[in-house]
């Protein structure tokens, strides 16, 4: 076969298993898969750049709230103590604790909240119908890197396995910064089913390569 | 479908790199071979370069650490000046003691199945690629997604520990305290997590069109 005739932009090639496809614009809600291997080629999702956008914002939002509002309250001993998320963190200082909560904070925090400001910055001006702001292509690749170290959902699980632990020893009960990181995940669930990074891809590359 | 059913037909099971192309695996841009994609500026390889040797190097990683996360205390807890130390395994058992059966079952699968399947998976995958191991290409990509969806969910008991310190320091009678093991468990499970980005999946397919050809 003459390689040379071949025009890349007439074709998409598999991501997981390189087999090439011809490109052609998916109707709405269809999904392109893989001839082979059955990977996600491309969706249509109506209305993804908003639905993300919208995502990402509340995602910040609350993420920040979070930090200033009691995480869980112990009453034990005749008293009732309550900590956010901050005096959790900052009360540690002793041996292995540190480099663990330390950890525990970027992947529930620090992570969550860099890649929902990252997808802010890339879909804000493309929302509004104008050109990306100079380094989108950097902070939505930053987005799809930070994805699977971002852990809220499972820091979410870890509190309930926490609290039946810690049943025969205190009374705990959850406070409005525990419910906050629960409509986060829940956020990001919706999230990523509205999510195609092909169909953003794609917009930011109008714009870059024209 | 009707294009993609003609596609196959001209380009009947041509990948990009044997019609000289390089697929970009950040953005998905095709484009002739190029040092950086033109799209999203990520370094553009037709297969990731040692990506067969950074896998292994982060399995091996990730396995080392797997040991002492299961040898040493995951949680020292203080009680009226008693210390008592547990393992995973011990704090699986104390959770079973308290008939806690159901979060026992999601402790025990989280800490213990989901790793060793992990380093089973993509030890298999390796394998497969060096074809020491012939495997159908459909359940390897299963597996792949499955540990790759799951191998995260490893986190739940470093989570529940730095939990558990961090409620007790309110409290004035007990102290619970991470041991050795929730630092290395975390190492474990990050290495691993490191390990299976680093497998480039389009060698797994190379291995298997090759071996097609030669049978
Ligand atoms: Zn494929
Ligand atoms: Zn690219």
């Amino acid at each position: 076969m003459n390689t040379t005739s071949i025009d890349p932009s007439a074709l998409i090639a598999c991501p997981n298993c390189d087999l090439l496809h011809t490109a052609r614009q998916v109707s709405e809600g269809e999904r392109l898969r893989c001839a082979r291997c059955g990977t996600k080629l491309a969706s249509s999702r109506p209305n993804a750049i908003d639905r993300t956008l919208a995502a990402a914002v509340t995602n910040a939002i609350l993420i920040v709230a979070a930090l200033f509002f009691p995480f869980i309250q112990l009453d034990g001993g005749g008293t009732r103590q309550s900590a956010t998320l901050i005096d959790a963190v900052s009360a540690f200082g002793t041996g292995l604790t540190a480099p663990l909560v330390l950890v525990v904070a970027a992947f529930i925090i620090v992570i969550p909240f860099m890649r929902a400001s990252a997808l802010v910055y890339t879909l804000w001006p493309l929302r509004f119908g104008r050109a990306p702001y100079k380094a989108a292509p950097q902070a939505f690749r930053l987005a799809n890197t930070l994805k699977p170290w971002s852990m809220a959902e499972i820091f979410i699980i870890g509190v309930v396995v926490a609290l039946v632990k810690i049943a025969g020893i205190a009374q705990v009960s959850l406070g409005p910064a525990f419910w906050m990181l629960t409509a986060v995940v829940l956020v990001l669930l919706l999230e990523n089913h509205n999510f195609c990074r092909w169909t953003i891809w794609q917009v930011l590359g109008k714009h870059t390569q024209a | 479908m009707d294009n993609l059913a003609s596609s196959r037909k001209t380009y009947a099971s041509l990948t990009a790199r044997e019609a000289g192309l390089v697929a970009c695996t950040t953005c998905g841009l095709l484009d002739h071979p190029r040092q950086t994609c033109q799209r999203c500026g990520a370094a553009l390889h037709s297969r990731e370069p040692l990506s067969y040797q950074r896998t292994l190097a982060w399995l091996i990683a990730g396995m080392v650490f797997f040991i002492p996360a299961n040898l040493y205390p995951m949680l020292i807890t203080n009680t009226f000046g008693s210390e008592q130390k547990s393992t995973i395994i011990g704090g699986v058992i104390e959770l079973i003691e308290y008939g806690s059966y159901f979060v026992a079952l999601v402790v025990g699968v989280a800490s213990i199945l989901v790793p060793l399947a992990k380093f089973a998976v993509i030890g298999l995958l390796l394998a497969s690629i060096r074809r020491a191991w012939k495997l159908n290409p459909h359940q390897r990509l299963h597996l792949y997604e499955i540990t790759e969806f799951i191998g995260r969910w490893s986190m739940i008991d470093v989570f529940v520990v730095a939990i558990l310190a961090a409620l007790i320091q309110l409290d004035f009678v007990a102290s619970v305290n991470p041991g050795f093991a929730a630092v290395s468990f975390a190492l474990s499970v990050i290495f691993t997590m490191l390990s299976a980005q680093s497998l480039d999946q389009r060698l797994i397919w190379d291995s298997m069109n090759e071996t097609d050809r030669h049978e």
